[in-house]
This record gives C-alpha cells, structure tokens and sequence, in this order.
C-alpha cells in the first residue's frame, strides 16, 4: 500500500497542492507550518517514491529553505531584542522568528507539492483536466502532445552547438552565439510543432463531431479520501494556531 | 483473403482540382482530372515539384481553409469534400519523430480512434486490432519514444489503421529509414491492405519498395495534370528513363557512377588510436582506423549503434571518452595534432562536417550568405570569398537560388547546400552522417560525383550511411559497427 497515493486522479493532487499552498500562505507562523510538515510527512510513506527519489527531487526544496530563512534573518523586519548590526543588516528576534517561520513554510508548501507532482503522469493529467475540468481538450492535448517534444529539443540545442563549431563561428562572441543558437532553435521547434499539428490533425484532430475518450478519468473514493486529508492537514495547521494564539494572518 | 466487413474502400475524384498556397505564384497542383475507383492501389510518382504532397495532404483533408491556399475545382471522397469526412482517410508522413503524439503506444494508437468519437470499448478493441496489423507486439503501455525509426513509423500506421480509414494515404513513410526499416513498414503495410482492401495511395521516389504491392502508377506532371496513367510495369516501361533523369528511382534505370581516376593512398591524414565514442557514457570503444588521402571510409551498422558519435568524435566536434583521434602533421600544419583542441576557426579549414539534418547547421538568411560564413570566419579576403561562393554555387547547381532563404528549400537542395557549406573552406578532410538519407536519384547522382571528385584531388571522406548503394559506389575502406558489440 506504498503506493496508494501514486493512483489518485492528478486532478486531486493538484487541488491538495492548492488547497495546503493556499492555507499556509495565509499565515506566518511556525506552528501552523511545523503542525503540516509532520502530518504530511506522514502521508510521504504512501507516495510510492522512493527515499532516494524524494530527497533527490525535493532537494531544491531542502536548499532554498535555509537561504530564504537567512535572507529574512538578516533583512527581515526589526522588532525585539537586536543581537547584531552592520550596515543594512540587523539581526532581531523579531527577524530571527520571522526567518523560521519562512523556512518552515517553504517545507510545508513545497515537500507535498513536488512529491505530488513527480507522481503525476502527464497523459493521466491531461484526461482529468479535460474530462473532470473541463479544461478545452484542444488546449489541453495540444500541450500534451508539445509536451513530448521537449526531450527533441534538447537533443537539438546539442547538435546546434557541435555544428556551431563545425561551421567555424565558435571561437568569439558568445553571447551573440547563444542568442542565435536560442533563435535557431525557436525556428526548428516551430516547425516541429507544425509538423506534428498536422500529424494530430490527420487523424482527426480539431474534428467537429463528439470527441470521446479512451481513458476515464474519475473522481471516486480514492480522490476524495485524499482531498479530504488535505483538507484535515489545513485544518489542523490553522486550528492549532489560532488556539496556541502563534496566528499572524498575512499583511496584519 | 479475409476482408474487413467494417472498412469500405473510398472512392476518390479529381475535376479540373488545383490548389495553390498562400502567398505563392504557382500553383502546386494545377487542373488535376483522375478517378481512382474503390479497393485500387496506386503508386503516386512525378519529378520534385509537381504536387504530389500537397494532392495527399488534400485528400487527408490537412491542406487547411481558405486563408492558407487557393482551391480550384473538387476533389471528392465517396462524392463528399475531404474536410466533410474526417477520418474517411488517414496519412502517414515521413518524420517519424514528428508523427509519435501520446507517450505510451496503446493512447498513440488510441488518439484518431477518440477524435473520431468512437464508443471507449471499440476503441480498444481496435487499437489491439490496429497494433497486431503492424505487428507491434508491445504492452500498451510501452513508451513511444523507446521505438525505433521503423517502429515509430508502424505505430502512426497502426494510429491510422484503427481509425477504420477506407482511403489510405503514405507520404515518404520510408524516405527517413534504414533498409530494416523500409520492408518492416512496407510489410506491414501489406498485410493491412490485405485484411481491409481499403484504397491505397502512395507517395515514394524509390519505386522498387512498393512495386510489387501496387496496381496502378500514377506520374504527376509538374505543369499540372496527369503526366502518365496505368499498370506499373506499362508505365515505367515507356517512362523510366525521363523519370529517373528527373529523380525518380527506377530500378531499369539506376544512376551512373563515375569512375574513379586515381586510387586511395596508404597516407593516414586522419587516424584513430583505440579510440572509444560516446556522448555521457561509453557506445563503442577499442575503434582503430585511418582516413587516407583518396580514401572513403564508410561507417554502417544498426541504428543506435553509436555512428553518428563516431564521426562527430572524428570530426574534433565531441571529445573522445578515452583513446585518441589524432591528425597527420600535413593536416595540422603546426598546431595540435589532436582536433578537440582546435579553435572552430582552425577546424574550418582541416575537416569538414555535414550533419545528417542540414537545418541543424545553417546560420544565414541567404544561399550565398551561407556558403559566404565560413570563407568570413577564416578572414579570407572579399574577392576570394566571393569567387569560393560563385564556384560552389555553381558545382552544386545553387546558383538559381542564391538569395533564397535556406529553410525554404527542398529537401535535395538543403542537402547540397549543407554539403556546399563545408566544401567553401576546402578543408582536406569531409565527415558526413548520412548524405543521402531521403534523397532523389539525381542528389544522390551529384553527391557520388562530388565525392567520386574530391577523392581524386586527394580529399578524405568518412561517411555513416545505411545506403548499400552508396556505400558500393565510392567506400575504399568501412568500420561496420556489429550490434552485438553495443555496450549498454
């Protein structure tokens, strides 16, 4: 049962990330964060990700809370005992507290969100926002299907550079060099991008009758289960800051 | 033959139909009359030009509306306009890559069926129908992008396929595939018209690949209408000749190949030393070989065995993982003897390379403009570089579109260009990926003659190629890449 979360509808994943994302920026507190980082953590078992996987992939996460923290500890707003002072920085209680506060919201926000997402099939995304949404499936599997050309375009900007050099015009100007090797890329993803619009148009894309779909995309217990945890999470964050009266709601 | 009771084969009619593109002076087709009845099989041929593409993208119904081209006269499906029957018809193009739309096979596949609005419990029935027609024996859910060319080409088949098309329609399906490559689609492409008897239409410049699987030939004209019409055998009898002078690869009639006046050198200007190829790990390791003075190397093996690798390592373009690529003291002229370390600037002048896709390596707005970068970049004088651009334009019969933009031209001409651009430096030594993938009989005769030319003034030419032809008419020496030896 690692898994269990691996299965549920994108569309439910997306609405829990909002949902957490949303309730925590509202305040800046540590407890309200602190109370969602362990009930969440809790959750991480049923992600189907592995260890290796999760502290690869929240890593960025992991970094930009300790330097967003220092950010605020030393800049942040004054209040409360001074500790140190120099030019532009001072370093308060008042900062000190606001910095773990930040850290800790960081956490809290980006730990589900990227756990959420690296277990998000695109393909499985795309059918819930068009048939749960009821997002334009136009739009919708036009950028599936772009999607798809990314890993092309990598292996284009590679072979953009070698014929740079091939073509003798990389030795100087850099900048001027990235700059066309940016256009010339833009040049060849359009017409990629054309070739595969017909492509998707040959086999009746964009057609006029009733488009049906092969996959459903459901919204059942499983979904509801863990929008309702996500709602819980939420809840117990605020509610245990309010009562422990560490509440700070935004710009008050 | 058991035939599908669910697909009924399409009727096409052409009156007086033309269509001209937006903004163009010509039209690509022009006062087309041809019926094609039910259940035929036709192999669409004509010179470069003459709207063979654009009549298959008509009846595909891809051509798009009023602002992108004129239309002249009807074209009808079953007496119906194509934008009317979606579905009636279904093409496959020539990029593979461009084709592959969904990340797993089974949704691929799944994609024209659900656009059709086809109930869910048909569609999979069909698309095991349509990938078994293809003989695509994979799990649904097998990523697209670990298809090979062939495959990826069988897969936007099976994609059509299921879409019950009583019309198909092949653009070049092969023209970018290996020979493997080229009798997987064809067969699969039997055996599919064979279970549905749909009408079949195809577009190929190599006629020998679908002879034998159609009835009829249809030769386009590219002043508009119908050059020839009939049985394939009656027709290429009486028009092989003009067909192949314009291109068309006929097996009566295959291109010469000159003969070559001096022999190949023992002289290495270019050797590798237990050299080992890759790009982030090891493809191909322990390659020991020369590029002599007059001699062509060939370099040929399975797709993914790592030549392309191979000669950008060779070409100084990608370090070599271990081993090394070293150069003759009468090509390096002073500086290193290890190509990786040259400046681009000195590359310029010692090898040259041509990508297997041209657009990869242009950079200029102009033919000439283009043939004129790497002349500037070696600081040779104007006059100088005006008359290596004149001398190459005309070589390689560029001349008429000097000041044409480089992404516009057919696919032969960016062929020649890319070619043209690295022969403007005179560099000693050539490296090119697959010259003459996708291209016409007379390309790939001018290639031949270039090459057969450039070897008798002492040049070195390394080429990866898949083309047996090729290969036969010029290679002195070939490093075949055994696909057992591929190390993962």
């Amino acid at each position: 049962m690692t898994s269990a979360i691996l299965r549920v509808n994108p569309v439910a994943k997306l609405a829990v990330s909002f949902l957490l994302g949303i309730t925590l920026v509202l305040t800046l507190d540590w407890v309200s964060a602190t109370v969602a980082i362990v009930l969440e953590s809790i959750l991480f078992f049923w992600a189907g990700v592995s260890w290796r996987t999760f502290w690869l992939r929240t890593l960025p996460v992991w970094t930009a809370a300790p330097l967003v923290a220092l950010t605020i500890a030393l800049y942040g707003r004054v209040s409360g005992h001074s500790y140190f002072e120099w030019y532009l920085v001072q370093v308060t209680s008042g900062s000190i507290t606001l910095a773990i506060a930040t850290a800790l919201r960081v956490l809290a926000i980006g730990l589900p969100a990227v756990v959420l997402f690296i277990t998000i099939d695109p393909t499985d995304l795309a059918d819930g926002l068009a048939q749960l949404v009821r997002l334009p499936a136009r739009f919708v599997l036009g950028s599936l299907a772009a999607l798809r050309l990314v890993g092309l375009f990598i292996d284009d900007w590679r072979s953009l550079e070698l014929a740079r050099r091939a073509r003798g015009v990389a030795d100087r100007g850099r900048l001027r060099r990235f700059a066309g090797q940016v256009f010339a890329l833009l040049v060849l993803s359009i017409r990629r991008g054309s070739k595969l619009a017909t492509a998707m148009e040959a086999r009746g894309f964009g057609a006029s009758g009733q488009r049906t779909w092969a996959r459903e995309a459901s919204f059942g217990s499983r979904e509801w289960v863990l929008v309702a945890l996500g709602v819980a999470i939420a809840a117990a964050a605020i509610s245990a800051s309010v009562l422990t009266g560490h509440w700070n709601f935004i710009g008050s | 033959m058991p035939i599908s009771p669910t697909v009924r084969p399409a009727r096409v009619d052409a009156v007086g139909f033309g269509w001209r593109h937006a903004g163009r002076r010509a039209w690509a087709v022009h006062d087309l009359d041809l019926v094609i009845e039910p259940g035929e099989r036709v192999l669409l041929l004509g010179a470069s030009g003459a709207g063979k593409s654009t009549l298959v993208s008509a009846l595909a119904g891809v051509l798009g509306g009023d602002d992108e081209g004129e239309r002249a006269g009807s074209l009808l499906i079953d007496g119906v306009g194509p934008a009317g029957s979606r579905g009636r018809a279904g093409l496959v193009l020539q990029d593979p890559d461009s084709q592959v739309i969904l990340a797993r096979i089974g949704d691929d596949v799944a994609f024209g069926c659900e656009n059709l609005g086809v109930p869910r419990d048909e569609i999979w029935r069909r698309v095991a129908e349509a990938l078994d027609a293809v003989g695509l024996d994979f799990p649904l859910d097998h990523s697209t992008s670990a298809l090979s060319g062939g495959q990826k080409q069988r897969l936007a088949l099976a994609g059509v396929l299921a879409m019950r098309p009583g019309l198909l329609l092949l653009d070049e399906p092969t023209a970018n595939l290996d020979a493997d490559g080229v009798s997987e689609v064809r067969d699969s492409v039997a055996r599919s018209l064979d279970r549905t008897g749909s009408t079949f239409i195809v577009i190929e410049h190599r006629v020998e690949v679908w002879r034998s699987l159609v009835n009829r030939v249809v030769i386009l004209s590219p002043d508009g209408g119908v050059l020839a019409d009939g049985a394939p055998d009656d027709v290429l009898s009486a028009n092989g000749a003009a067909l192949a002078a314009s291109g068309v690869w006929v097996p009566e009639f295959p291109p010469t190949v000159p003969a070559r006046r001096t022999r190949a050198s023992a002289d290495a200007l270019i050797s590798a030393v237990e050299l080992s190829v890759g790009r982030s790990s090891t493809v191909k390791s322990g390659i020991d070989l020369d590029l002599t003075a007059g001699g062509f190397l060939a370099i040929t093996g399975s797709n993914g065995a790592g030549k392309s690798t191979l000669a950008l390592t060779l070409g100084g373009l990608l370090r070599p993982v271990a081993g090394r690529v070293e150069a003759s003291e009468e090509i390096a002229t002073g500086i290193s003897r290890r190509p990786i370390e040259w400046k681009s600037k000195q590359l310029l002048s010692r090898i040259g390379s041509v990508f297997q896709d041209p657009e990869h390596q242009f950079l200029s707005s102009t033919v000439r403009d283009e043939l004129a970068v790497g002349p500037r970049a070696l600081g040779l004088p104007p006059a100088e570089i005006d008359q290596r651009v004149e001398e190459v334009l005309e070589r390689l019969r560029l001349d008429r579109l000097a000041l044409a933009n480089p992404f516009t031209l057919s696919g032969g001409e960016k062929r020649r260009l890319s070619v043209g651009t690295a022969l403007a430096t005179r560099p000693r030594v050539l490296v090119l990926d697959e010259p003459t993938f996708g291209q016409d009989s007379r390309t790939w005769r001018e290639l031949v003659a270039l090459i057969s030319d450039l070897l008798d003034e002492g040049s070195s030419v390394a080429a990866v190629s898949h083309d047996a032809q090729f290969v036969a008419a010029l290679a002195t020496a070939e490093f075949a890449f055994a696909p057992t030896e591929v190390l993962r």
